[in-house]
């Protein structure tokens, strides 16, 4: 259908374009600091009902094992090349009680199904977070795929505090998204929801029913 | 598709005296109304983001065949097929082809009002292809077979009793529940089997970047990026209007889109898709392909008094904050988009035959152009709509097919008698002296109106008098 992408493009050459001025100026990006963004993406993150439990490296591991004990999560999808995988590894081979550990490791194709039905919860990494809004940044890849924060009822992400932005505007230049998009790029803020039966929110309505955000400290902001 | 709007007095008139639905309309209004401003309560820092707004859409618009050259260029070298389509036939042509070379005969789909307006459903399914909405509001819309009355909360207009009502009738293995968890979650479990078993998934788009070849989908529900995510082929379809730049002008139109329709910071979902499945990645679409709908925007675009009309980003604001659209609902418009949006850009799209009399929907409060958060000056763009309706004059299609020679002889009588005082005056008198004899009736004005009684003494006889007595 060439010939519609010819007419169309001629029509608006052929137009006049006005470009209209406006008296605005971009908002200068608010200068927060580290505790400023982890307060504020605390409270946004909570007001949308998903839950931060602040931790560091060292304890991710324990602080996991029991926060899924309590949700009786049997099944936990990860990526078994990531850094917290080889910390989840070693807990289990020191005794503690972790649900199995899922790779996903084929096409979605070959298992589908078992990914919708049995998959109680997955564990992913972020590119950072949003402060204002109170968002997580992922590029989901060939280790992490897109549905790992999707079709799992429960998603649980790590969020390292040093990679904890302003704003998204910020982010996005200080990362250079704009060099290299990935094939999808998501901002996640807070778990699936709907207001559409009578304006009342509703949990879960596709996406995940819950969000769990593993907020790790800066060690290094710590000490200092 | 949309009703045409032959009787939208007589829609409006039914709407009215429905006093269930006009107050969840209003209930509904007021809440968005009052999220909406939680985040615009400074008055100065929402006219600094909505001039940044629409500098933005107006410098893409400004370059606009450029910049949908460079997002093709750019989404062919992602790997994202795109096809343009001058009309909704051509547009639905295209998605039925894509459907047919995969051999498919069911499609899922997110929520999308360009599908609305070309009527993609209906043509789908009676080509034999089966379509569901997965959108909540939107399947329960399917379900009921209605349409929607809102472009951001399709089912707006539906109680809870309605919806349990519905659900007991086409769930029967499940009791009768007015729970909003339980009915959701009922949804949840159909819509999951048909994600998990549908090959193909459609969706619209919020926002196009020229410089990655990007597509912005916004949601909360999660549904949007199951279609875009799941199924082997994603077909995105939208208008050619939506495209931006750049990326870094993104992040303020997301801020103003997501604050404006529902007072929400941000959506729970912003899914940027800019390829389809890479090599060694292990899910995501196979397929993806960009249908670019044109439909009567580039001849909104081409009439100069009417081009910041495709600033629009759809946020619905203007409807939300519309007394009009409060007392009638969405349905009396009869078309895709209502409220002051629609009562612009369909009579712009239809021409002012079909849609004129929709100019009659507004109030000219200036409600509307207070909120939009890319500064539409909508009440001026009616107003001149409502010119054009009655006095040929300018380039919109049917321009004049409002005008009535009873009315315009009533102005030119009225103007001329005016232009003359003695012979107002003399007619004034007359009128006085035979106030009681005078027409009680005027209608339609006076169909819904009480008719003032005239005066005793006219004003100016009244100020003669009391100045005579002062003095
Ligand atoms: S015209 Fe303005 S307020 Fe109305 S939907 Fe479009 S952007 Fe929103």
């Amino acid at each position: 259908m060439s010939t519609a992408r010819e007419n169309i493009l001629a029509r608006l050459r052929a137009a006049e374009t006005q470009a209209p001025t406006f008296d605005a100026e971009p908002q200068p990006p608010p200068e927060w600091g580290m505790r400023e963004k982890r307060l504020r993406f605390i409270e946004r993150m909570e007001a949308v009902r998903a839950e931060v439990i602040e931790t560091s490296a060292d304890d991710l591991a324990t602080v996991l094992a029991s926060w899924l004990a309590s949700r009786e999560v049997r099944s936990l999808l990860h990526d078994p090349g990531s850094r917290w995988a080889e910390m989840l590894h070693q807990a289990i081979a020191d005794g503690a009680e972790l649900p199995e550990l899922i790779a996903f490791n084929r096409e979605i194709e070959l298992w589908k199904r078992s990914l919708f039905d049995n998959v109680d919860a997955a564990l992913t990494t972020t590119l950072g977070g949003i402060a204002e809004t109170g968002s997580l940044m992922l590029w989901p890849s060939a280790d992490e795929p897109r549905s790992m924060s999707l079709v799992p009822p429960i998603h649980i992400a790590v969020l390292e505090e040093k990679q904890l932005y302003a704003t998204f505007a910020e982010a996005l230049e200080q990362q250079q998204w704009a060099e290299a998009m990935p094939s999808n790029a998501l901002l996640i803020s807070g778990p699936s929801k709907s207001a559409d039966i009578e304006r009342t929110l509703a949990y879960g309505v596709h996406g995940p029913k819950e969000l769990l955000v593993l907020l790790l400290r800066d060690e290094d902001e710590e000490a200092s | 598709m949309v009703t045409k709007t032959v009787d939208f007095s007589a829609r409006a008139v039914e709407a009215l005296h429905n006093a269930r639905l006009r107050g969840s309309f209003r209930d509904a209004m007021d809440d968005l109304i009052r999220k909406r401003l939680d985040h615009f309560r400074d008055e100065t820092l929402f006219r600094e983001l909505s001039g940044e707004g629409a500098a933005i859409r107006a410098r893409a618009l400004s370059r606009l065949p450029e910049l949908l050259e460079q997002l093709e260029r750019k989404l062919v070298s992602n790997g994202i097929t795109v096809h343009w389509a001058e009309d909704a036939a051509q547009a639905n042509e295209t998605v039925l082809k894509i459907i047919r070379a995969h051999d498919s005969r069911r499609v899922i789909k997110g929520k999308s009002m360009v599908t609305e307006e070309i009527g993609l459903n209906d043509f789908l399914e009676t080509r034999n292809v089966e379509v569901l909405e997965s959108d909540l509001g939107e399947y329960i819309l399917q379900l009921l077979d209605e349409r929607p009355s809102h472009i951001v909360m399709p089912a707006i207009h539906k109680t809870k009793a309605q919806i349990a009502e519905l659900f007991a009738r086409k769930f029967p293995e499940i009791p009768y529940t007015e729970d909003v968890d339980t009915l959701t979650a009922t949804a949840r479990r159909v819509l999951r089997d048909a994600f998990r078993s549908t090959r193909i998934g459609i969706s619209g788009v919020n926002f196009m970047v020229a410089e990655t070849g990007t597509l912005c989908l916004v949601e909360n529900e999660g549904n949007g990026r199951m279609c875009t995510t799941i199924p082997d082929v994603h077909i995105a379809v939208t208008g050619i209007e939506k495209v931006v730049e750049k990326l870094a002008d993104v992040p303020p139109l997301l801020a103003l889109l997501t604050r404006s329709a529902t007072g929400q910071p941000i959506t729970t979902y912003f899914n940027m898709i800019s390829s389809p499945r890479r090599e060694g990645e292990k899910d995501g679409p196979k397929e993806v392909h960009l249908v670019l709908v044109d439909n009567g925007r580039s001849d909104i675009f081409a009439n100069p008094d009417f081009q910041e009309t495709l600033r629009c980003i759809r946020c619905g604001a203007c409807i939300n904050h519309c007394p009009v659209y409060t007392r009638i609902g969405g349905h009396s418009y009869g078309t895709t988009y209502p409220g002051p949006i629609g009562t612009v850009f369909a009579p712009l799209q239809d021409g002012l035959k079909e849609r004129g009399e929709l100019l009659s929907a507004s109030t000219l409060c200036n409600a509307c152009t207070e909120v939009c958060p890319v500064r539409i000056p909508l009440a001026g763009l009616i107003n001149r709509l409502r010119a054009e309706y009655a006095a040929p004059r300018g380039n919109v299609k049917d321009a004049g097919s409002g005008r009535s020679w009873k009315e315009a002889m009533a102005w030119k009588l009225w103007s001329a008698v005016y232009a003359r005082p003695r012979l107002y005056q003399r007619l004034l008198n007359w009128g006085l002296k035979h106030r009681d004899r005078l027409p009680r009736e005027l209608a339609p004005w006076s169909d819904s109106r009480a008719m003032p009684v005239i005066a005793e003494k006219s004003l100016h006889q009244l100020v003669r008098e009391k100045s005579e007595a002062d003095q």
